[in-house]
């Protein structure tokens, strides 16, 4: 029933702490321009937009699509705003597939971006209601004691976090659009740096990105005459459970699971650890690697630290995470989720340069967002699904 | 010919006027008065504190009963922030803790006190320790934070549901 | 093509200020009223989404607390878009046409009075060189008024005709917060609230939340005995800046309106939603409706505005005079940005 949806174009910024020199507008523009190069189309071709970015606070402007959109060509077009917090730009390449395979559009193209430098995200994740008192300094503060959970009951190695860090820090130094590039980083400059939630230090954390993710989706017929090989959409997914509730395991949630197991079972996917070959998965605290590892069902629970360990989730293992340097190096919060959508697009395509995984054609791109709640996750295919 | 302006600063204030909800109200009333009231889920019975009116597993109003709950509890898990945030006027490093009243089914968010830092551990027993009954609102912030209350630590079986 | 139809709907009363109650409180019955209609329990709904704005909560991730409402568990496949319901609607419709889901539930809610919504929504316009100008909203619509006035698109009459018209459809909706009969003297004799614009021309600040429930043909059939088909359903976004594009007709809802097929039958009844008079009658022209159209039996949005869910409503108020059978067909439209930016169109048939 469903039409099958191909990636032919796929176009980022170089993400930074702050992009001086160009407004949102052209911010997602560049990004935008760059996926229709990629493709070898203009505009005109594009008969939809899908914008999607977190919350508006971070920019201070009240739903920025409206007085953006046409700077991507979007005037007179059917334009959508997706938000789902920090897995919201999962969610917007899972939006403007389902154009595609709902036999809607013949071409749509998709932006997700984060501007934070204009307002103060920190604020933004941090207005306090009379009912709670302001105890959570920012993401991080939310997610330590889930990382301390984790560490209790998978009796992971204290540096389990360090090594992910400086495995995604590596990989960033072959990413050239990646934000943070230390080239000197090593195991103990993570480890000395400042500790902001314990346990979480500072080079265990993402960074602060003005950023913007695009690519151009395809029909079938379209995407088979496109210039560059296209990435087949197998299988997308999406999962929610509220953010509290009595008993709740917040640590692995369930919705995780159930995303991945619907997620494989779409996709024929029996043995995800050995039928995928690489993934990009939503990591902005290090502890992250080894909880979704268990989260996706790629280790067995109470596993997920041993991949690290072992060196499986490195760019020469069996099972590379995050080749780009992932949230870690780059976290234009609305764009990440859609950044790890397309660099596992780029992978199968053969697209990712210095950072290639050889011999890719099967990739998982994730995202999750809210308080560990949200989950959007997609496998992506160099061959037809 | 002068420099492209790069930057502009919009300052943008909004004024926003919150009704807490019926059950918040009841909640934040009850703090007022030095209570700590809990409500039950209709469904599966479980006592939520704080409570915004709704179990947000089962999609139902919670029921109106109120269910007076201690102001002592065990920490379930906890962190240690080193890191400044203008809303936040504590001072560097602080324990947000994550509190198991007892008689609740859910956590509630808040700051260690009196205790350094480095003991504070999953399973401690603590005890509220309130502001000047002089200086009560209708806010949880009635509760200036929690200390170790010299019990024993709770079993792990006790709390194990709530990491 | 699949067939898909809106099968059941429930909305709360738009109120002036909801003060008793907070977003999960006010959706808790909406949503609670969907699943006695339909019979059916949040595991066997395929996705869920909802619309919804943080400026308007004053708070990031708001529409966080509105799956409270839905009771997400065991965990839904679910979505959200930062735009009026009616989009999110669009979104679950899209999940039917692909084979993703058969049965989708949708809500918008908002409650606006929380701020000061003319003024929030200048939060809207260009942040470099609109915004730090503070235009409210209702001065922006004037403009438009105004542009509309002199071009002879319509008068100051016949908008306060539009807004009588309405208010007084209204009287036969309980959920509906300003209505009754009104003489056009009388409220000619109004003085402006920002020229050309009175009192009466703008819709009235509303909190407010509805639902909607979707099913693919099979469950369509189960769940409604005169479902309600969706046989069009586009939108359209024109470029915001106010000075490129024309203000006097909304191009964007007769591009959605072509390619939604409005013209193909007669349109009985058409929900607009309008939320400033000279706005509805724009919309009234783009669609092409014709005399014997009734329009807005409702009130429309000049009667109750909840935003975020206003869009919405217009869907499930056109759904219903399907399911009453005195209507066979019907469009809904929705509204977003300023001056008519966005627009929404969907046509729906009984038979």
């Amino acid at each position: 029933m469903a039409e099958l949806c191909g990636i032919v174009g796929i176009g980022q910024t170089r993400h930074q702490a702050a992009r001086k020199d160009v407004s949102m507008a052209g911010l997602i523009r560049e990004a935008a321009e760059r996926a229709l190069a990629d493709a070898e189309l203009t505009w005109k071709d594009i008969d939809a937009v899908v914008i999607g970015k977190a919350p508006d606070m971070f920019e201070g402007v009240m739903m920025p699509e409206l007085f953006l959109h046409d700077a991507i060509g979007g005037a007179y077009k059917p334009m959508l705003r997706v938000h789902t917090a920090g897995s919201v730009g999962g969610s917007t390449g899972i939006v403007a597939a389902s154009l595609v395979q709902a036999g809607i559009h013949d071409r749509v193209l998709t932006v997700a971006f984060e501007k934070q430098s204009e307002s103060n995200a920190m604020w933004a994740l941090s207005i306090s209601l009379p009912f709670s008192v302001a105890v959570v300094a920012g993401a991080g503060g939310f997610f330590a004691p889930l990382v301390r959970g984790y560490m209790r009951r998978s009796g992971a190695p204290e540096d389990t976090g360090i090594r992910v860090a400086l495995k995604d820090r590596k990989n960033a130094l072959k990413n050239p659009n990646a934000h943070l590039q230390i080239p000197d980083i090593d195991f103990d400059k993570i480890a000395s740096s400042p500790m902001l939630w314990d346990p979480i230090r500072y080079l265990e954390t993402c960074p602060s990105s003005d950023g913007a993710c695009a690519m151009v989706m395809a029909k079938q017929a379209l995407a088979e005459k496109a210039p560059r090989k296209p990435a087949w959409v197998h299988a997308s997914e999406m999962r929610s459970e509220p953010t509290m509730f009595s008993g709740r395991d917040a640590v692995i949630p369930r919705a995780t699971l159930d995303n991945a197991k619907n997620l494989y079972k779409k996709a024929g996917i029996r043995n995800p650890r050995k039928e995928i070959d690489c993934a990009e998965i939503y990591v902005p605290f290090s502890w992250f690697e080894p909880m979704w590892m268990e989260g996706m069902l790629i280790a067995e629970k109470n596993e997920g630290w041993k991949m690290t360990y072992e060196g499986a989730t490195a760019m020469d293992g069996d099972f590379p995470v995050n080749m780009s340097g992932g949230v870690l190096s780059s976290n234009p919060i609305g764009a990440s989720g859609l950044l790890r959508f397309a660099e596992a697009a780029m992978q199968v395509r053969g697209q990712a340069g210095e950072h290639q995984v050889d011999g890719a054609r099967k990739a998982l791109g994730h995202a999750y967002g809210g308080g560990s709640q949200y989950f959007s996750t997609w496998i992506v295919g160099s061959d037809k699904p | 010919m002068s420099e492209p302006v790069e930057i502009l600063k919009t300052p943008v204030k909004l004024d926003y006027t919150y009704s807490a909800g019926q059950s918040a109200s009841r909640f934040l009333r009850a703090m007022a008065e030095g209570k700590l009231i809990g409500q039950r889920c209709p469904v599966d019975g479980r006592v939520y504190f704080p409570t915004r009116g709704s179990c947000p597993q089962h999609g139902a109003l919670m029921r109106p009963e109120p269910v007076e709950l201690s102001d002592r509890g065990t920490v379930v898990t906890f962190s240690i922030n080193r890191v400044p945030s203008e809303n936040i006027k504590l001072d560097l490093p602080y324990a947000p803790v994550q509190v198991l009243l007892d008689g609740a089914d859910t956590i509630l968010m808040h700051v260690l006190g009196e205790c350094p830092i480095d003991q504070v551990h999953m399973g401690m027993r603590v005890q509220a320790v309130w502001k000047p009954k002089s200086e009560w609102t209708t806010s949880i912030g009635n509760i200036k934070y929690f200390k170790p209350s010299g019990e024993p630590d709770a079993p792990f079986d006790s709390y194990k549901e709530h990491i | 093509m699949r067939e898909v139809a809106v099968v059941a709907f429930a909305q709360s009363k738009s109120l002036r200020r909801e003060l008793d109650r907070n977003e999960v409180e006010i959706l808790i019955p909406v949503i609670g009223e969907l699943r006695e209609k339909s019979g059916l329990a949040t595991g066997e709904i395929d996705f869920i989404c909802s619309g919804s704005s943080d400026y308007l909560a004053g708070q990031s991730f708001a529409f966080v607390s509105g799956l409270d409402a839905v009771g997400a568990w065991p965990p839904v496949s679910e979505s959200h878009v930062e735009m009026d319901g009616a989009w999110a609607l669009y979104e679950a419709w899209v999940k039917i046409q692909m084979g993703y889901a058969d049965v989708a539930m949708v809500y918008g809610f908002g409650k606006p009075s929380m701020g000061d919504l003319p003024e929030t929504l200048a939060l809207q316009l260009d942040p470099y060189v609109l915004t730090p100008l503070w235009p409210d909203a209702i001065s922006i619509a004037a403009l438009q008024a105004r542009l509309c006035i002199e071009k002879g698109v319509t008068s100051e009459r016949q908008m306060a005709e539009v807004a009588a018209r309405d208010r007084k459809n209204a009287l036969g909706n309980p959920y509906a917060q300003v209505k009754g009969e009104f003489e056009i003297a009388k409220l000619l004799a109004e003085p402006y609230l920002a020229s050309p614009l009175r009192k009466h021309d703008c819709s009235p600040i509303s909190d407010g939340a509805s639902a909607i429930l979707i099913a693919s043909e099979k469950r369509a059939k189960q769940l409604a005995k005169r479902p309600a088909w969706i046989r069009g359903f586009t939108h359209i976004c024109e470029p915001q800046d106010l000075g490129v594009r024309d203000l006097t007709r909304s191009r964007s809802t007769e591009i959605a309106a072509e390619r939604a097929g409005v013209r193909k039958g007669k349109v009985d009844v058409a929900e607009i939603y309008g939320p400033f008079t000279h706005q509805e009658i724009l919309i009234e022209k783009a669609l092409g409706l014709g005399a014997s159209t009734k329009v807005n039996p409702s009130g429309g949005a000049l009667a109750g505005n909840p935003m975020m869910a206003a869009g919405l409503t217009r869907i499930g108020e056109a759904a219903r005079r399907i399911w009453d059978g005195s209507a066979d067909r019907a469009v809904a439209h929705a509204t977003s940005g300023p001056c008519l930016q966005q627009n929404l169109v969907c046509v729906l048939e009984g038979n």
